[in-house]
């Protein structure tokens, strides 16, 4: 635990207000998310946590009528700063998805595309090599190995989704952001997308949206807890399961509500 | 009670599955109707009845102009001499007429092709009339009066003593295939249009396909949703539902009278069926963009990707199936239009093979028109056979269309 407490924050969200057109989904959120280690966002279906993990990498900025509010602050700079380049931005987190979303492309061109396109990794056997790693990272390599000219849509649901976690490592993020990645999958690949987490945390930093408070109390150090679109509670997870300060809390983690 | 119910929902299922089959066989049968009514009128067209003649040029000296020889001479005595006692001037006049008079001119093309037949006595095959291949194709039936059918008693005892000579032949013809339009049916193609059809179209693709995929992606993916926005996009499909002779009228007002380009032209031609097909082509490429997962369009701004990566790496190539088929419908339907080209005089009478898009030209569907539109009894067959080709042409475009959608077809 002392360890977990010496991590500084790595974003920093303050008075974060969110609106769809005229509602407002996130009401002054204030959150800060700490380096190389999982924050899990729990809360019930429409609380906003999926609309607040989308502000970390500005991709609500694709949705028209979206609009946000305050200041996110990522190794110093506001990521809403008019100078920013999202794309920039973007670079510099993964993102991994509900549903699994490989390109149909093969497993191969899945995880070279971010390298490609940032241009940062310019020969073949380096690439081979990036390749390699994302995949042994992401605990896909021994499955895929002689399969990289096949579809990454070949594959099965939970093989997908941990393709498209060794695509989002494959750019080496600082921050890795998941919404809800084992919803659509098995309890056998939930637990190994559980475990490459448990593993990936000494690299990167985490932040999981999940509506399953067992995978929040299995994979997270720290939760928050979001309902109606304000944050009630954030903290060390097993306070937050054990003895969480608010009431509404204590109801939604104890399974009494939602 | 309840079995009943499922009694009846079986029998509503039957039903239902013989309405359509009954619709298919209706549809699939009257298509197989035409088709074969088509192929039987189109018979004629496939042969022509030849003449043998012996064509004497021993007389010629080898030192005259090959262009100042009189062909016409030449295959009137050969005629004359079969029928020594035909000596008067009219009925030797309507004689000659039995063969075509474009034979003439084949002859003379056939010398200036080989000149060492001049001084020489040689055999050569000429085309009847259409109205003497008739006859030998049992087109004319004798027994009406002799003012009712075009071949007089004269001239049925000329053409059946030439074929007791053993003079006549049946020949498989590439006139249809091969030649430009002419005013004579046993030696007009559609050649000329089937090429004139093809650099129309050409043009069209040239214009249209590029223009509207770029217009779709920019209405898709990145021109703000406002009222302009609305407003283009209501007028797009408003013009995919405007009758195409209005854009024959556009093409005249703005292309051939407001621009001053030449008429007849397919480079006009190209231009009018591109404003016909360029609604066809948006709509359809941007329904294929839309129907690309907006997950896959997540994934990629996740990873960094700008808007325009976005659709130059995953939209596009996952919307190319769609849009190939899009363009090709369309094109079909330009390939097979012929009312805006009527209008910008795509119509005209054009026996020459146009060579550029600024050639005078004509389409087959509007060769198709004219034909139609001949009074010769032998262009009927020509009609047909030009259908039959038209439709056989639409075929392989559609099933091309096919082809590249299976091929490109994405599975997520």
């Amino acid at each position: 635990m002392t360890e977990i407490a010496v991590n500084k924050s790595l974003i920093r969200c303050s008075d974060v207000n969110v609106y769809y057109a005229d509602q407002q989904a996130l009401f002054n959120i204030n959150l800060d998310i700490k380096e190389k280690e999982v924050t899990s966002l729990i809360g019930p279906s429409g609380c906003g946590k999926s609309t607040f993990l989308r502000c970390i990498n500005r991709m609500n900025d694709v949705i028209d009528i979206c609009r946000v509010e305050g200041s996110v602050i990522i190794d110093n700079q506001d990521i809403y700063d008019s100078e920013v380049d999202v794309v920039e931005l973007r670079s510099r987190i993964g993102m991994v998805f509900q549903k699994p979303n490989p390109f149909p492309k093969s497993v191969y061109d899945n995880v070279a595309y971010g390298p490609r396109l940032h241009g940062r990794i310019l020969h073949q056997s380096d690439l081979d090599l990036k390749v390699e790693k994302s995949l042994e990272r992401a605990g896909l390599w021994n499955e895929v190995k002689d399969r990289l000219k096949e579809p990454g849509t070949s594959l099965s649901g939970g093989q997908q989704q941990r393709l498209c976690i060794a695509r989002a490592i494959a750019i080496d993020p600082s921050v890795i952001l998941m919404d809800e990645p084992c919803s659509a999958l098995d309890p056998i690949a939930t637990a190994k997308i559980e475990e490459l987490i448990d593993e990936l945390k000494s690299k990167y930093t985490i932040t999981i949206v999940t509506h399953s408070m067992q995978q929040a109390a299995r994979v997270s150090q720290r939760t928050a807890f979001f309902h109606l679109g304000k944050l009630i509670e954030v903290g060390d997870t097993e306070k937050i399961f054990r003895s969480p300060d608010h009431e509404q809390t204590e109801a939604y983690v104890t399974g009494r509500y939602g | 009670m309840s079995n009943q119910n499922f009694k009846k929902r079986h029998r509503a299922e039957k039903r239902f599955k013989a309405y359509g089959l009954i619709s298919i066989v209706a549809a699939a049968s009257m298509l197989a109707v035409i088709i074969s009514s088509m192929a039987y009128k189109a018979i004629p067209a496939f042969n022509n009845y030849t003449l043998n003649l012996e064509i004497d040029m021993s007389n010629q000296s080898s030192n005259s102009m090959i262009e100042d020889i009189n062909y016409r001479g030449l295959l009137r005595d050969s005629l004359f001499s079969l029928f020594p006692e035909i000596e008067d001037r009219s009925e030797k006049r309507k004689l000659s007429k039995l063969i075509s008079s474009s034979s003439s001119y084949i002859l003379q093309d056939f010398i200036i092709e080989n000149p060492s037949y001049i001084n020489k006595k040689f055999y050569f095959n000429v085309l009847f009339t259409d109205d003497s291949d008739l006859f030998y194709k049992g087109y004319v039936d004798t027994s009406l009066p002799e003012s009712e059918r075009r071949i007089d008693d004269d001239e049925v005892l000329w053409l059946e003593y030439l074929y007791s000579l053993g003079r006549v032949k049946n020949k498989i013809s590439s006139n249809l295939f091969l030649n430009g339009d002419s005013r004579e049916p046993e030696v007009a193609g559609f050649f000329g249009a089937t090429i004139g059809s093809l650099i129309t179209i050409f043009v069209t693709l040239i214009l249209s396909f590029p223009v509207g995929v770029f217009t779709a992606i920019y209405l898709e993916n990145f021109a703000v949703k406002n009222r302009l926005t609305d407003f283009i996009e209501v007028n797009i499909n408003n013009l995919a539902a405007v009758p195409s002779i209005i854009f024959g009228l556009l093409g005249l007002a703005v292309f051939i009278n407001f621009f001053g380009m030449p008429r007849s032209v397919p480079l006009v031609g190209g231009l009018v069926l591109s404003l016909m097909t360029l609604p066809t082509i948006i709509i359809t490429t941007r329904s294929a963009l839309q129907s690309v997962p907006p997950s896959i369009r997540e994934a990629a701004l996740a990873m960094g990707a700008s808007e325009m990566q976005v659709v130059f790496h995953h939209l596009l190539p996952a919307a190319l199936p769609g849009i190939f088929t899009g363009t090709i419908i369309g094109l079909a339907r330009a390939f097979g239009e012929s009312a805006p080209l009527l209008l910008i005089g795509m119509v005209a009478f054009i026996v020459d093979i146009p060579g550029s898009i600024s050639d005078p030209a004509t389409a087959l569907p509007v060769q198709i028109y004219i034909w139609a539109d001949s009074p010769e009894r032998a262009f009927v067959a020509k009609t047909s056979a030009a259908t039959l080709i038209l439709i056989g042409l639409l075929i392989l475009i559609n099933l091309v269309a096919v082809i590249l959608r299976k091929k490109y077809e994405v599975k997520w």
